[in-house]
């Protein structure tokens, strides 16, 4: 049987490890290559990057954070954050990512998801989608969930199946650094208009929210500050989750 | 030893290149290459392969004299090849992602898409799923039955001769998930992303 996957995200900046609390205010707190070995070692299923480096100069630093930490752990990396073109997904792909999430260059052109699924095969593609509520359902943001787009969540993830993505990583905005759980409705309307695995993110502060993310369909859960600040280890989460009856590789 | 990595272009295999480098250390001569020289005076082969089945047939077709060398090295010499993922698929005589694609027919059979059921289940097959070992196979010696494997894919191999399966994994039905042809030995899931028990799998091949 399919496991649910556990996925700790680590924010890098700078090639640095950072956790933002609604994505401002940021901490520094550590070498994303030892954390992420340390993850590895605990038993997750899977690790992401989520680099937030701002300036262009030192974009380059997360290429040599992945190379670096691919040569250490061998569970899926998933790296995501300023990924523009198809060239900078071959060259994270190069570095040793498994699999790269676009956000912004998704929504500004489609192309990028098409050309990249084609190019790589969509297993490595992945779709980060930034929603918050609105009157009418779910707005999807970019830039960080900075600017506004219009653009109706929902309609967005089933054109992002379509064009190739071949799993999406969901974001409430709302949620994101509360500590008080996933957007339950937003991951279930999502989970079930797609066929492709859903990933749900933003929110989570106690085990039961991970429990209630699996539940509203989602294929993984994704969580940074109770992993980053040791509320939680990745095998509590796993023993927990396996202690409600929901499948986890142990 | 030498054992070769083959770069054929066929997507992203440095996880591939790095979990090899991680086992075979000193060991063993580890190449990258799709000179057909080096391949032919490997000792090993490993035929990696992401992305669609129809575009890493291509991109093997692409390198003049590659499909010669592989049989030659595989099914003349019979010398221990290892086929991940989309590498394994081509064993098949025929493909049908994207379009109709002859394979390499080394193990006669078919590569179709996994039955979703009507969308009860996702699609790729993406996680961690057991795998159900049927047969010894030297590629799993010291690994468990029922061990967690890393799974991405949307096709599935279907052999015709069902005695060259090793394992299947349980998603929507029963995938066949590794095969045992005397020298060529294939698996669905990677290995190279599936921590402990991968690389135990990779040393076992390695040390074949």
């Amino acid at each position: 049987m399919l496991k649910n996957r556990i996925i700790p995200c680590l924010d890098v900046k700078n090639g640095r490890v950072v956790k933002g609390i609604n994505f401002v205010d940021l901490q520094d707190a550590g070498d994303p290559v030892e954390q992420a070995k340390i993850y590895s070692d605990g038993g997750a299923d899977e690790i992401c990057f989520l680099d937030i480096t701002a300036s262009n100069e030192n974009r380059d630093t997360i290429y040599e954070v992945v190379e670096k930490t691919s040569k250490k752990c061998f569970v899926p990396l998933t790296v995501g954050g300023g990924v523009r073109s198809v060239d900078d997904i071959n060259k994270l792909l190069n570095c040793g990512a498994d699999k790269v999430s676009i956000n912004t260059a998704a929504v500004q052109n489609v192309k990028v998801v098409e050309d990249s699924s084609r190019k790589f095969g969509s297993q490595c593609i992945v779709v980060a989608i930034d929603a918050k509520r609105n009157e009418g359902g779910w707005e999807i943001f970019t830039h960080g969930g900075r600017n506004p787009t219009g653009i109706n969540a929902l309609e967005f993830a089933s054109k992002m199946e379509k064009c190739g993505a071949g799993e999406l990583l969901v974001t409430s905005m709302d949620k994101d650094g509360t500590q008080s759980g996933y957007d339950i409705k937003l991951m279930k309307k999502i989970s079930s208009s797609v066929n492709i695995p859903v990933i749900a993110s933003g929110g989570v502060g106690t085990l039961d929210h991970l429990v209630d993310g699996i539940k509203s369909g989602a294929s993984a859960v994704l969580a940074a500050s109770i992993f980053h600040y040791g509320t939680y280890s990745i095998n509590d989460a796993k023993q927990y989750l396996a202690s409600k009856d929901i499948p986890v590789r142990i | 030893m030498n054992v070769t990595i083959v770069d054929y272009n066929s997507g992203n295999i440095s996880s591939v290149i790095n979990s090899f480098k991680e086992v075979a250390k000193d060991k063993v001569n580890l190449d990258v290459t799709s000179n057909l020289n080096k391949i032919k005076l490997s000792d090993k082969v490993v035929l990696p392969g992401q992305g669609s089945f129809k575009s890493c047939v291509e991109a093997l077709n692409k390198i003049n004299g590659l499909e010669e060398t592989l049989n030659e090295f595989a099914i003349t010499h019979k010398k221990p090849l290892l086929g991940i993922c989309v590498g394994l698929q081509m064993f098949a005589d025929i493909g049908y992602e994207e379009t109709e694609t002859k394979g390499l027919g080394w193990i006669s059979g078919k590569v179709s898409k996994i039955d979703n059921q009507n969308g009860k289940y996702k699609l790729p097959h993406i996680g961690w799923n057991q795998i159900n070992i049927i047969k010894e196979s030297k590629i799993f010696k010291n690994i468990e039955n029922n061990s967690h494997m890393y799974f991405v894919h949307s096709y599935e191999f279907i052999p015709k001769d069902t005695n060259v399966i090793s394992a299947t994994t349980d998603y929507s039905s029963n995938i066949v998930c590794s095969v045992e042809k005397e020298n060529i030995f294939g698996t669905q899931f990677h290995p190279e992303k599936s921590d402990k028990f991968g690389l135990k799998i990779i040393d076992n091949f390695i040390s074949l």
